[in-house]
């Protein structure tokens, strides 16, 4: 028991740790065959010895992960500071990341280690991954502080790694898995199953399937009073057309060789919803429909040459279709089918100078193509070249990384070139992070940073028929940041307390920004208006409490604060309905979240809040555009007991416990109170 | 240590509880007008005008603003004040504005209804079900509204018609419907026929390039005139010609304006100006354009007035002291049928609130006045 409890203690400073359980990440990242032996490895790697990364990422992963009442990526997210989710609602609704209010195209979203592209639009649909077989969670401002890695890594303003749960297996035990079936709220039927296989003592296998099934339907209500306090009106009603039929399928092979390792997986995602839409004045209900059939394979290689010199190379090929349908009869009838094809190669090598200082270099090949059905299409294709070169110092308690990208853009049309003819780009952005974590225990780590980014213009932007703009420039970005961590550790409560604080100041320039043309709003096209200063501050905590009566606890709290305004036309201040200097679309001043847990024997209690401020659907920030508030209270209980090899594990959640009525996005009401019956089985 | 630890957590908590105890989501209010003085307070026997902003599609943002010459009061946002118990407001892009009787009507697109309100109160006195609703004008004891969801072909080049809807004014009941070109928008009536100008917005490339005409008296479809491609607006000046503007292609085929003799058919005039929007006063056509080009990248603004009896332009840009300047999108005009005074409504980036601007009869700014989201028509009483 009391070997049994100190494990769960080890696997929760493992998991809960930002720092440490980055270490799971870059150490453990290939292969992970036996559990025990990796939790022993990871703890023996810790603070001040892990050299990879400056920056340690927000991580959240393992237990903890399964333990937030969270069915997606999406939801999970919520949990860190300085990000914003756009959320449209419901089981099958968008999902979109905005990391310290640059913008959800910044984003850049890695699935093993791979980047997810979506070089149509930009935007990656996080509510598309389910949790059902992600281990771990990290998110990077800036870019992943580290030098031994593709050169795709150091392109975007900031980045998430969602890792997939890799096969594990008992002592002795060749085979492993599990089956999940979650139910509930929404007519959800989901079913998953999983299979590891230990195929030789150095190469594992493992395959995954989910099935999600719901009618996506909820009551929602809408209400206005009266200044005297009176009801105006009260409406309920019940959102309808989200349902969502998705099937994914996963599989992939982890080996070992002789110092390196390597992977390789597949990837299929199939998918019809409904797409809820936005409820207006007597329009409470929408017709439109989407399908995704999205299809991806990846490799890794990775091997250390001698003692000084590391190898890394990559690849992808990832092939997205996509049908959208507006059957109303009443609107304009839409029936489009878009296919997206990536190839993506990288290679990279690493080579210490001396035991203190390490470079690093790599080289991308990246190529994107759009084909659609639409009229008037232009066909474009992406040629994309990253080329990066970085250097890691480590000086006593000080420790530097400095990276330098350079990206060349070409994009050809066809049949014919679209005005703006063919672009062509080439631009240079660099990185800094500095690191000072001093020896004495009780010393705040200091950590600051200093970035340029930029993204391209999306297909979309740039050539979606009627709408886009070929001469639109690149959006970019400037990111400052100065942080500190505070950790200690003791044997007396609490056991682990980590304190992160950050202070930030963003600059988004070009900002592309979508604008009608000029004779009625059906037509419309991209500019590039927009400039944003952000400045903002990040405060997180982790904490773990031994309470008695065998009880442990932990403790997850984040605070952000964001003022991130609109600076784009100076000469809109005349009035409070100016838009100069107004706080941005969407961008709450104050958010946070609390993740608490109490886990007793196999019971486990978690409370999760999640809070954010009052927003603006407009930089005018006047009472017509103001959007409420909203905070959200998720309960679960779960309880697992053992058999045979494995535990059954039983989850009652309770999300959105007060059940308030709240929006994201205006227009697009959320759900109440719901529920959820998680049953799964582990061998 | 354990001291210190301990503090820093508790700050942590107490800090977290204050942030929840101040969170409190306030009821949400219906909408209250802003009301300020505007302009200087004017004795004319008109009392006001209503200005109708369109509000972004899927934003439920179309909003009524008024203003009142005796006190030159302009109120912001007046509907949900006016009607408190309409759930979810006026609605989804607000498209056209008119008066009527002792009745204002308002074409609310993509809420699919015409709102139909007290001209004195804005009280709502009914509303007309009517999908995809765009453009309304008026004959006799009815109302005709232009819709682009008329009957589906089955067609495997899936297309649809628009219609006309006939309303009676007294029931707000739908009487009758005449299916037209695609997607019909401006409308006009004079000598018992109804004229209707369809762009073909949905088509692309593929626009639509005639007038329907349909006999009032009969609701029967007469005959298509051939002008150019996506027509947009339409009026009938008091000789019976009809000025029509096309929004070009946005290519190749720039945004122009017509002049069209119904009877032949033929198009007498053609003015190469550019027109967003337009407002017949009396033998005088005013316009006002924002158009854009993808080979130049630019947005040019105009402000022509053109004289429907000699059909001749009149003048280039009716403001003469150089605060064209200001306004960032033309989108609206109109003239004050007694003092002559002209408004031009300016949807500055679409996404925020806009402006109005008030124009002396001899073009020189008088004053300016912030509104909705893309202040769009206006209507006099």
């Amino acid at each position: 028991m009391t070997k049994r409890l100190l494990r769960g203690i080890a696997a929760g400073i493992l998991y809960i740790l930002p720092s440490t359980a980055a270490v799971a990440a870059v150490e453990g990242d290939s292969c992970q065959t036996d559990s025990t032996a990796t939790t022993l490895m990871e703890l023996t790697v810790n603070g001040s010895q892990w050299k990879s990364e400056v920056v340690a990422p927000q991580v959240l992963g393992g237990e903890e992960l399964t333990r937030l009442n969270a069915h997606s990526v999406a939801d999970a997210v919520r949990y860190f500071a300085g990000v914003q989710l756009k959320d449209y609602g419901g089981v099958g609704g968008v999902k979109t990341l905005d990391i310290r209010s640059m913008g959800s195209n910044h984003m850049g979203v890695f699935y093993d280690g791979l980047p997810l592209g979506n070089a149509q639009n930009g935007q990656i649909d996080l509510g598309k991954f389910s949790l059902d077989n992600i281990e771990e969670i990290s998110l990077y401002n800036a870019q992943k502080s580290a030098i031994f890695q593709p050169a795709r890594d150091f392109a975007s303003s900031g980045s998430i790694y969602i890792r997939s749960r890799r096969p594990r297996f008992e002592e002795g035990r060749r085979v492993a898995g599990g089956v999940t079936f979650r139910t509930g709220s929404f007519g959800l039927a989901n079913p998953s199953a999983r299979l590891d296989w230990k195929i030789s003592p150095s190469v594992s296998a493992t395959a995954n399937a989910e099935y999600t099934y719901a009618t996506g339907k909820y009551k929602f209500r809408y209400s206005k009073r009266l200044p005297s306090g009176e009801m105006a009106w009260d409406t309920t009603a019940v959102r309808r057309n989200g349902d969502l039929h998705a099937l994914r399928l996963e599989a992939g092979v982890f080996g070992y060789i002789p110092s390196g390792s390597w992977m390789a997986k597949v990837y299929y995602y199939d998918s019809e919803r409904g797409i809820p839409g936005a409820i207006v004045n007597n329009v409470w209900k929408n017709s439109q429909r989407q399908w995704d059939r999205n299809f991806f394979a990846q490799g890794q290689f990775r091997k250390e040459i001698g003692r000084k010199a590391e190898l890394m190379v990559n690849a992808k090929y990832a092939r997205d279709h996509m049908r959208y349908l507006n059957p109303d009869t009443t609107l304009m009838l839409i029936d489009n089918s878009f296919m997206q094809q990536e190839l993506y190669l990288s290679a990279t090598g690493r080579y210490s100078l001396f035991s203190w200082w390490d470079i690093a270099a790599a080289a991308d090949w990246q190529y994107n193509t759009l084909d659609s059905d639409m009229t008037m299409f232009v066909y474009p294709r992406r040629h994309q070249l990253l080329a990066s070169i970085a250097t890691a110092l480590n000086y006593g308690d000080f420790r530097a990384r400095a990276s330098m990208l350079l990206t060349e853009v070409m994009d050809r049309t066809y049949p014919h070139e679209t005005r703006g003819t063919s672009r062509r780009l080439h631009r240079f952005t660099p990185a800094v992070f500095l690191a000072w974590t001093p020896s004495g225990r009780n010393l705040p780590e200091i950590r600051a940073f200093w970035k340029k980014a930029f993204r391209m213009p999306t297909f979309n932007d740039l050539y979606y028929t009627d709408i886009g703009n070929a001469d639109l420039h690149p959006e970019g970005t400037q990111q400052f940041d100065l942080g500190a961590t505070w950790r200690l550790e003791t044997a007396s409560n609490p056991l682990m307390l980590e304190i992160s604080a950050d202070a930030y100041h963003n600059r988004v320039t070009d900002k592309i920004i979508a604008v009608p043309k000029g004779t009625g709003q059906y037509r419309w096209m991209m500019m590039n208006i927009g400039k944003v200063r952000i400045n903002g501050l990040d405060l997180s905590s982790t904490s773990l409490w031994n309470l008695p009566a065998g009880i442990s606890g932990r403790l997850r709290l984040s605070y952000t604060f964001q003022q991130a305004r609109d600076y784009s036309d100076p000469s809109d201040c005349l009035d409070e309905a100016g838009t100069y200097k107004g706080q941005i679309a969407y961008i709450p001043v104050h958010s946070g979240s609390v993740a608490a847990g109490l886990h007793w024997r196999g019971a486990e209690l978690n409370y999760s809040w999640i809070y954010a401020g009052e927003r603006w659907d407009n930089s005018s920030n006047i009472e017509v555009n103001h959007v409420q508030p909203w905070y959200t209270s998720d309960l679960s209980i779960a309880y697992s007991l053992p058999l045979w090899t494995g535990d059954i594990r039983l989850t009652l959640e309770i999300n959105n416990l007060a059940d308030q009525q709240y929006e994201v996005i205006r227009n697009y009401p959320m759900p109440g109170r719901n529920y959820k019956i998680i049953a799964s089985w582990t061998f | 240590m354990d001291f210190l630890k301990t503090r820093i957590h508790c700050a942590a908590v107490t800090a977290l509880l204050i942030l929840s105890a101040s969170s409190c989501r306030d009821e949400a209010e219906i909408y209250r007008p802003d009301e300020n003085q505007t302009g200087t307070a004017q004795r004319i026997p008109l009392t006001g005008f209503y200005l109708l902003n369109e509000g972004n599609m899927g934003s439920n943002k179309a909003s009524l603003d008024r203003y009142t010459f005796a006190d030159a009061i302009y109120s912001r946002n007046i509907y949900a004040d006016a009607n408190p118990d309409v759930p979810k407001e006026l609605g989804d892009v607000g498209n056209d504005l008119a008066v009527y009787g002792s009745r204002l009507w308002a074409v609310i697109n993509c809420s699919n209804k015409v709102e139909v309100l007290d001209l004195k109160t804005a009280r709502r006195i009914g509303q007309v079900d009517i999908p995809n609703c765009r453009y309304i004008a008026f004959d006799g004891p009815y109302a005709y509204v232009t819709s682009y969801a008329g009957p589906v072909e089955i067609n495997p080049d899936y297309r649809q018609r628009g219609f006309v809807a006939r309303i009676d004014t007294l029931t707000l009941q739908e009487t009758a419907r005449t299916t037209v070109g695609y997607q019909p928008d401006g409308i006009a009536i004079a000598g018992g026929k109804i004229y209707v100008a369809n762009s073909g917005g949905y088509m692309v490339p593929n626009y639509e390039n005639t007038v329907s005409v349909i006999d009032a008296a009969t609701m029967e479809f007469e005959k298509n005139i051939e002008i150019a491609i996506n027509l947009d607006k339409i009026a009938a000046a008091p000789d019976g010609r009809l000025w029509v503007s096309s929004r070009g292609d946005y290519f190749d085929t720039p945004s122009q304006l017509f002049v069209c003799d119904p009877a032949s058919g033929e198009t007498v005039r053609t003015f190469d100006s550019p027109v967003s929007s337009m407002w017949l006063d009396g033998d005088s056509l005013y316009t006002v354009s924002s158009s854009f080009n993808y080979y130049t990248g630019n947005t040019e603004h105009s402000f022509a007035v053109f004289n429907t009896r000699t059909l001749e332009k009149e003048c280039d840009n009716f403001i003469t002291d150089g605060s064209g300047s200001k306004i960032k999108t033309p989108y609206g005009v109109a003239v004050n049928p007694v003092t002559k005074e002209i408004y031009v409504c300016d949807a500055t980036t679409y996404v925020n609130p806009g402006m109005l601007y008030c124009f002396s009869p001899d073009g020189k700014l008088k004053w300016s006045q912030r509104t909705g989201d893309i202040p769009a028509k206006i209507a006099f009483y």
